[in-house]
């Protein structure tokens, strides 16, 4: 078994072990952490294909960004978890059933098969960045000016959904600020001045 | 000598997990929505072992659009989830029955 072999099996057994790990953590603070891992594994094993860019891309996005998204969300919602964990078991014998006889069916139309593949060993100075980019720049500029166009909506999106106006929250208003007028803010009044003598006499 | 079929899968074994985390997690959206990322990174694992195994850069930009639409997904995913919890005080699938569907 050569070292290629190896660190294959060994990352795909983290990253079963961990997906694993996700669908039945009871704590969602744990499913998220070891989605983490099976992003991680997965970046390796993209490594281990020649997708560097997209290897660190994940790294960087997922596990820097989504999963981050996801581990506020989980920690800021207060979760009643029995509640939430109710009928895992009842639903256990059926998904396994079904997850097994679709994993049965892939496996066999998948093993042995090579669909026509024959990796060749890239030229030497062969850049998968730069690959990437050339084609993402020139023959799918137009999509990927949609995915900008796409996060951009999903921003908005995510900042209307869960922005909320509180109704007792006190702010200034600074354009009515600045044109106040001496009129609105000053009132005279005329009061009828009394001697010294006798306002002294009469707080006694 | 890893072939494609390896490959495929192990990516094929990932996505039967996260269709039993479907199944198994009926009640829990954030779980579902995880096993729903679970589910991507599998497809994209399939995506980078075609396009590795047959020379093909296309399955590799494919892949970073399936993980631009993944990121923006998740984001809103989350923030309907957000407003759930602060309507509902629960995020249990079996409550959100306002639609009377």
């Amino acid at each position: 078994m050569d070292f290629e072999t190896f660190v294959f099996y060994s990352f795909g057994a983290i990253l079963v072990a961990s997906g694993l790990r996700v669908v039945t953590a009871r704590n969602p603070v744990h499913a998220a952490l070891a989605l983490v891992l099976a992003f991680f594994t997965a970046a390796g094993l993209w490594i281990l294909l020649e997708a560097e860019f997209l290897a660190i891309t994940l790294v960087l996005v997922y596990v820097g960004a989504v999963m981050v998204l996801f581990l506020f969300v989980v920690m800021m919602l207060d979760l009643n978890l029995t509640k939430l964990r109710e009928g895992f078991w009842s639903y256990l014998p059926v998904a396994v059933a079904v997850a097994a006889i679709m994993g049965f069916e892939m496996v066999t139309v998948l093993y042995g098969r090579s669909f026509g593949s024959q990796a060749v060993a890239e030229p030497a100075g062969y850049s998968n960045t730069k690959a990437l980019g050339s084609l993402l720049y020139t023959q799918y500029l137009y999509p990927f000016e949609v995915a900008a166009v796409i996060l951009l909506v999903a921003i908005v999106a995510a900042i209307a959904l869960t922005m909320r106006h509180r109704k007792d929250t006190k702010y200034q208003n600074p354009a009515s600020q600045v044109a106040v007028r001496r009129q609105d803010r000053v009132r005279m009044v005329k009061m009828k001045a009394t001697p010294r003598a006798a306002a002294l006499e009469s707080k006694e | 000598m890893l072939t494609i079929s390896h490959y495929l899968i192990l990516a094929a074994i990932l996505f039967c997990i996260s269709v039993l985390g479907i199944f198994l997690n009926r009640r829990n959206v954030i779980i579902l929505l995880m096993s729903i990322e679970l589910m991507l990174l599998a497809v994209n694992l399939n995506f980078i072992t075609f396009s590795h195994y047959l020379n093909d850069m296309a399955g590799q930009v494919f892949v970073f659009f399936i993980l631009t639409v993944a990121a923006a997904e998740a984001a809103i995913g989350l923030a309907i989830l957000v407003v759930l919890f602060r309507n509902l005080k629960t995020i249990d699938v079996d409550e959100l029955d306002q639609l009377r569907g």
